[in-house]
């Protein structure tokens, strides 16, 4: 579904992806864990068309999106649930939503309509809160409203971007159980953490990314395991696997 | 319906204005509201831009200059002189040159009201797009300072061009003829019917404007104020939403200024000056950037005022502090003060109420 190949980017002289390369497959929930300046958002940035690649492709459902800008690609079926969640603070939740179904206007009212009540089954407390204005939600909500947001345009692959910065350990379980939803419903996940061991709880696939490489990648079960993951990324001590060697 | 109601409540206090100047004679002021009118005009389009849109523009007064001086310089400046050429020739054919006499008795050949205000428009339009297209891209005070350059060159251009009068400006610009016994000009005789027009076109305009910000696309304006790399990963089209409004703005701009300048019968160069963008700015963050409604009353009343003398010869100097106070104490429009919280804070309760106890022990 999504094919990266040989991609690179950066901010005017700083390269940040060096030759990333990778792939999600359809109903997978893939995730890329690394630590702070890897290059992580950059690439789903990249993705995501915000940031212009200097070489390689993005191939999405096998057409070349590298090029792209960034408002054509939701319209494709690729969408983008930014760092920080970046909602619209001045409008209310409904208006919020209604944005998210933006690329639906040629389907019409009745489409519009559907989405919105079919968010507002899957996040029950954006119902609630309606009409209340986005920034007046607390973190976790503004975090479901920023993934509904993404959801009311119907995409078949949808890049969070640490979607538990800054949350209580128990929204967060809630926000990964959304998450495992959204696959169970037929939706591609590309998942960015920090929160390395919730995010391979949940996934299918791993990416372990540092300075812009793809240094390991694996099944994400096997990379829960692996030493060098659990030593880097799970806040394990070396010591743990000192095997009493000198 | 009842988005309705707030029109239908200002045509009947335009209505009562006009009735209450009759009644108690005082219909001069019938002459500034008209003026301010149009002044509010370019207000509203400004208020989306800025308010709704986020983008800054201290260039205003130039699409207003644009629209007033070439409608003015296209129905007086005399064409005599150039009959013979095919492009004269063929205006002349298609009806959009009226002949006659200028006022010493020399024969006249200039463009039709008509002509000229869809062509002032027009360019009004046009420069807005291409200078849309560059400048748009700029953030915050980098697009302040780009627009606030057009202000400035076009400022120049009339300035120190003769076709368009110089410091003089033009005058004798005839009336704009918009239905068989309806004009748009300065005679006193017209007065209450150019009180009418300037306001239904204020209106006609609001009601333009109210239908696109509560629409998909004042959906779409807002989410752009709010974050644009948000907006655009929703699949917003960010540049085309801004360029729109920027364009919808500048013929608004130009709108007032062709019917202002028929009004006055003539333009001049201060119309353009920065101090007037400036001006307009002042009044959009006054009435409360992202509210229409307030743009447009405060368009009214500080224009009401300025054109009254109130001001006198601090008129720009009071339109530089109105603007830093609001900035400071402000930034949301005086609608939105928070007057409670201010009570509290000159007259706080908790030593009111102790003073209170000692006077009665």
């Amino acid at each position: 579904m999504l094919k990266i190949l040989n991609l690179q980017a950066g901010y005017g002289n700083l390269k940040v992806l060096k030759n990333v390369s990778m792939h999600v497959a359809r109903g997978e929930i893939v995730t890329i864990i690394g630590a702070n300046g890897a290059g992580k958002t950059t690439l789903l940035s990249t993705i995501a068309g915000l940031l212009k690649a200097t070489a390689g492709e993005i191939r999405f459902e096998d057409r070349n999106i590298a090029a792209l800008a960034a408002q054509k690609i939701p319209a494709l079926g690729c969408v983008l649930v930014p760092e920080g969640r970046q909602i619209f603070a001045d409008l209310s939740v409904e208006e919020n939503l209604i944005l998210g179904g933006h690329v639906l206007r040629r389907n019409g009212r009745r489409e519009l309509a559907r989405q919105l009540d079919h968010q507002y089954a899957l996040f029950p407390i954006l119902n609630e809160r309606r009409h209340q204005f986005a920034g007046t939600l607390s973190g976790g909500e503004q975090q479901m409203l920023a993934m509904g947001r993404a959801l009311m345009s119907k995409p078949s692959l949808i890049m969070m971007d640490e979607p538990s910065t800054g949350l209580a350990p128990l929204i967060v379980q809630d926000i990964f159980n959304v998450i495992v939803r959204m696959r169970d419903e037929g939706k591609t996940v590309l998942l960015v953490e920090q929160n390395a061991k919730a995010a391979l709880q949940v996934a299918d696939r791993g990416y372990v990314l540092e300075t812009g490489k793809v240094v390991l990648q694996g099944r994400a079960r096997e990379l829960l395991e692996d030493v060098e993951v659990k030593r880097a990324y799970l806040g394990k001590d070396y010591g743990d696997f000192y095997d009493g060697r000198e | 319906m009842k988005k309705m109601l707030p029109f239908v409540l200002l045509l009947v206090v335009v209505v009562a204005i006009q009735l209450l100047t009759a009644w108690t004679d005082t219909r001069y002021y019938l002459t500034q509201m008209t003026m301010s009118a149009y002044y509010a005009l370019l207000i509203i389009g400004l208020c989306v831009v800025m308010g709704y849109a986020g983008q800054i523009s201290i260039g205003h007064a130039g699409f207003f200059a644009i629209g007033g001086y070439l409608s003015a310089a296209l129905t007086t400046r005399n064409l005599i002189a150039y009959k013979d050429t095919a492009l004269v020739r063929v205006l002349d054919a298609t009806g959009l040159i009226v002949a006659g006499e200028d006022i010493y008795g020399e024969a006249l050949m200039a463009v039709t009201p008509w002509a000229a205000c869809i062509l002032a428009v027009l360019t009004a339009a046009v420069i807005a797009l291409i200078l849309g297209i560059p400048v748009l891209k700029l953030k915050g005070h980098y697009l302040a300072m780009a627009t606030l350059g057009f202000g400035i060159i076009i400022y120049r251009i009339v300035l120190a061009s003769a076709y368009f009068g110089e410091a003089d400006g033009i005058s004798e610009v005839p009336a704009f003829q918009l239905l068989p016994g309806l004009a748009v000009s300065g005679d006193f005789g017209a007065r209450v019917s150019n009180y009418y027009i300037a306001w239904g076109l204020l209106l006609f305009g609001m009601l333009l404007m109210k239908n696109l910000i509560d629409s998909r696309v004042g959906r779409a304006l807002r989410s752009i104020h709010g974050s644009e790399e948000a907006a655009e990963s929703v699949g917003v089209d960010t540049a085309r939403f801004k360029l729109q409004v920027f364009v919808i703005s500048a013929v608004f701009a130009a709108v007032a200024g062709v019917f202002l300048t028929h009004y006055n019968g003539g333009i001049g160069p201060s119309e353009a000056s920065v101090m007037k963008s400036v001006r307009y700015v002042a009044i959009v963050a006054v009435g409360g950037m992202a509210h229409l409604w307030g743009a447009l009353f405060m368009g009214i009343a500080l224009n009401f005022l300025s054109l009254r003398g109130v001001f006198g010869s601090y008129d720009d100097a009071v339109f530089g502090v109105i603007l830093i106070v609001i900035m400071l104490f402000a930034p949301n429009g005086i609608l939105s003060l928070d007057w409670r919280a201010y009570r509290r804070r000159l007259f706080p309760r908790g030593r009111a109420a102790e003073t209170a106890g000692e006077g009665n022990r």
